[in-house]
């Protein structure tokens, strides 16, 4: 879960973190007051969308009074940034900048441990630094067993080869910020820029964190950090019921189990949706490996609430919970839902107890029920169904 | 000949007592692994009935650690159930006691935890670690550890290591008549023990392997990695499978693992680099089975 810039901010707080004050405002008119609070100097006003360029897409500005502040947030509230709508911006004190460097610690996929990434010469985006001056960033391994202490930051500090004056001033920052990644289960801290300001003080200027999710379960707060109402509805109502959906821009509803089988399931629809008018999958639905009828029913049903769906694919593979298994599932399902299942299902079912499976759902005989072989044939029947 | 598992594995169960822990060990014990005890600190000390392949009753003894398993019964693989939140610790207890084999079925781990385990693993250098977020290893006929459904194929001349449960299960029915050497699950996280160039490479080195199925998925580049390890080192015919062409960027697909970010991770580019090194790569998980039986009929 990516946060927002003023999440990541009082993270860094809470941890120790040197930063600047902020103050959320979702109208101008709380911009106006947070300006106030902070002061009535200046202040910068930033858009909160979770994605880059925001200061070239005019999302950021700077504002010498309280009304200034005001202004700036009409201009900036409403603003579209690459897809994003700003619907809330962050009143940060002002701060004299001297100058500005770059921070970022996170998981490493390739080595199995952590990167931490540093530059003397901060401010750009990251990726432009790296493709354009790739000497100006350290890149420096940590070992997840060790983390960043004081020893690892000053490595780091002068792997980016900052002057020797500032490795102490920079070190602690990094081992703090190291402690924001480690205490909250972050997968990304990034801060971009980080600063020197004119008083000599290392401050996270702005902050990129994301959190596992997984960690959840030890992290109660990182629920509140999520934004529910930027997520899909559809996606929010399946994730009430633990479904793991993903709402895409297709016709063919998918269920499978597993989920590289459902991955691939969208794979195949979309490739038979291209002999019938370019029909798409409609979404990712991994069911599981132990699929009951209750958790079928519950997945037809986010499916069937999608109004562009016009037809749906059950994809399974018996396994663990054999076909036969399956097949009361999906029938019970349809029993449960009643009249509100309205579009034509493919199934088909491989695996265990496959015969046994699709004699119950030819004995149960429900009319939107198509029962195919094999998953390419399949695939075509509920491609065929949604464009027709 | 097999990788990595055979018919003389002794198995132990961390979680042996909890409700998948028990449901598998039943299941691994009906497909003749040699199932030897499990791990439980505050059950220590007592046993668990199950019943044999054979259809006698076996009472299984719990240890209260895995060193102490492994010293009564002579236990060289250890699989672990134990839910998400003691998965770590139970790692490294095996780790430390100096398990050989340790399989991790487990979903939902912190990525802290798996890279703090894996330093750990990493340092000791004695235990191989597969998962976690997997479903385990088969060497059919002989032994399975972990959730594999036992009954689909046989023993045959095909390896298959693949980072989606499911997507083995439909190959090997799909290859049933020819059957597998080992099918390994490797797991769908961001941080696993055993890769994609770990089972090749141990695939490339069983005689009984003739030909090589891999499956990978979005995210990361283990499956680009792969490829560069297949064009240097591996002779034995490879042919692969990559899902999740259809995926938007920024969204887990299911696996923790499954993102495509910005441009990386993407299963064209996974396609590409494996056609790079000579695999031959399905569009759909038929074809890719198609071209194995192709591969297996010029044998």
């Amino acid at each position: 879960m990516d946060l927002y810039e003023y999440q990541a901010r009082d993270l860094f707080e809470q941890h120790g973190v040197p930063v600047l004050r902020g103050i959320v405002a979702d109208t101008p008119e709380q911009a106006e007051a947070a300006a106030a609070e902070l002061g009535g100097g200046v202040v910068v006003v930033k858009a909160q969308v979770k994605t880059g360029g925001r200061g070239k897409a005019g999302g950021v500005k700077l504002a010498k009074s309280p009304a200034e502040a005001k202004e700036a947030a009409e201009a900036i509230l409403g603003l579209d940034i690459k897809g994003h709508t700003v619907h809330r911006v962050m009143v940060a004190e002002g701060a004299q900048i001297e100058e500005e460097y770059y921070f970022s610690v996170l998981l490493d996929r390739a080595n199995r441990s952590y990167l931490a990434m540093c530059s003397y010469e901060g401010g750009m985006e990251i990726e432009q630094l790296a493709e354009e001056r790739p000497e100006a960033l350290a890149k420096v391994e940590v070992d997840p067993a060790v983390g960043i202490d004081a020893a690892k930051a000053e490595e780091i500090v002068r792997a980016a080869s900052f002057p020797e004056e500032l490795v102490a001033k920079v070190a602690p920052v990094l081992v703090q910020l190291y402690g924001v990644f480690a205490a909250e289960d972050a997968t990304l801290v990034e801060v971009n820029p980080l600063v020197r300001t004119a008083s000599g003080d290392i401050v996270a200027l702005d902050g990129k964190i994301t959190l596992d999710e997984n960690a959840g379960f030890r992290h109660e707060a990182h629920a509140g950090l999520e934004d529910k109402a930027a997520a899909d509805p559809l996606e929010a109502k399946a994730k009430e019921s633990d479904l793991n959906y993903v709402k895409l821009e297709g016709q063919v509803g998918i269920i499978g189990n597993g989920a590289g089988l459902v991955m691939s399931t969208l794979d195949v629809v979309a490739y038979a949706g291209e002999q019938f008018g370019g029909v798409k999958p409609a979404n990712f639905l991994d069911i599981g490996g132990g699929a009951s009828a209750e958790v079928m029913a519950a997945g037809l049903d986010v499916i069937l609430n999608d109004a562009d769906v016009k037809s749906v694919f059950v994809n399974v593979f018996g396994g663990i919970t054999a076909c036969d298994a399956v097949a009361n599932g999906i029938v019970k399902a349809l029993e449960i839902l009643g009249d509100e299942a309205s579009k034509p299902l493919v199934v088909r079912l491989d695996g265990n107890n496959v015969e046994e499976g699709r004699q119950i759902l030819a004995d149960a005989g429900h009319p939107l029920v198509t029962v195919v072989d094999t998953m390419d044939e399949a695939a075509a029947k509920a491609a065929e169904l949604a464009a027709a | 000949m097999s990788i990595y598992l055979n018919k003389d594995s002794k198995v132990i169960v961390q979680g042996i007592t909890g409700g998948e822990g028990s449901k598998h060990t039943a299941r691994m014990l009906a497909a003749g692994t040699q199932v030897v005890g499990g791990v439980n600190a505050r059950k220590a000390g007592t046993t668990v009935s199950h019943t044999a392949k054979d259809g006698s009753a076996v009472e299984l003894p719990v240890f209260g650690s895995v060193a102490e398993a492994m010293a009564e019964t002579g236990a060289d693989v250890s699989i672990v159930f134990v839910p998400p939140a003691f998965a770590k610790d139970a790692v490294i207890e095996a780790v430390d006691a100096g398990i050989g084999l340790l399989v991790v079925i487990t979903e939902g781990i912190p990525v802290q935890d798996s890279a703090e385990f894996w330093a750990h693993a990493k340092a000791k250098g004695t235990t191989r670690i597969i998962g976690p977020n997997c479903p385990g290893i088969i060497t059919p006929e002989e032994s399975l550890v972990g959730i594999t459904p036992a009954n689909i194929t046989g023993k045959g001349p095909i390896g298959l290591v693949s980072k989606s449960g499911t997507l083995t299960y439909q190959m090997m029915f799909e290859l049933r008549d020819i059957g597998f050497s080992t099918a390994i699950g490797i797991g769908g996280d961001p941080i696993i023990g055993t890769t994609h160039i770990d089972a090749l490479e141990a695939f490339e080195a069983d005689p009984e392997t003739k030909a090589i199925v891999m499956i990978g998925e979005i995210g990361g580049d283990a499956e680009e990695r792969a490829a560069d390890f297949i064009k240097a080192n591996v002779t034995k015919p490879v042919v692969g499978y990559v899902a999740g062409f259809t995926a938007p960027e920024g969204k887990t697909m299911g696996h923790a693992g499954a993102i495509v970010s910005g441009s990386s991770g993407t299963a064209e580019a996974k396609k590409v680099a494996l056609e790079a090194a000579g695999v031959k790569v399905g569009k759909t998980p038929s074809e890719t089975a198609r071209l194995m039986r192709e591969v297996i009929e010029s044998l």
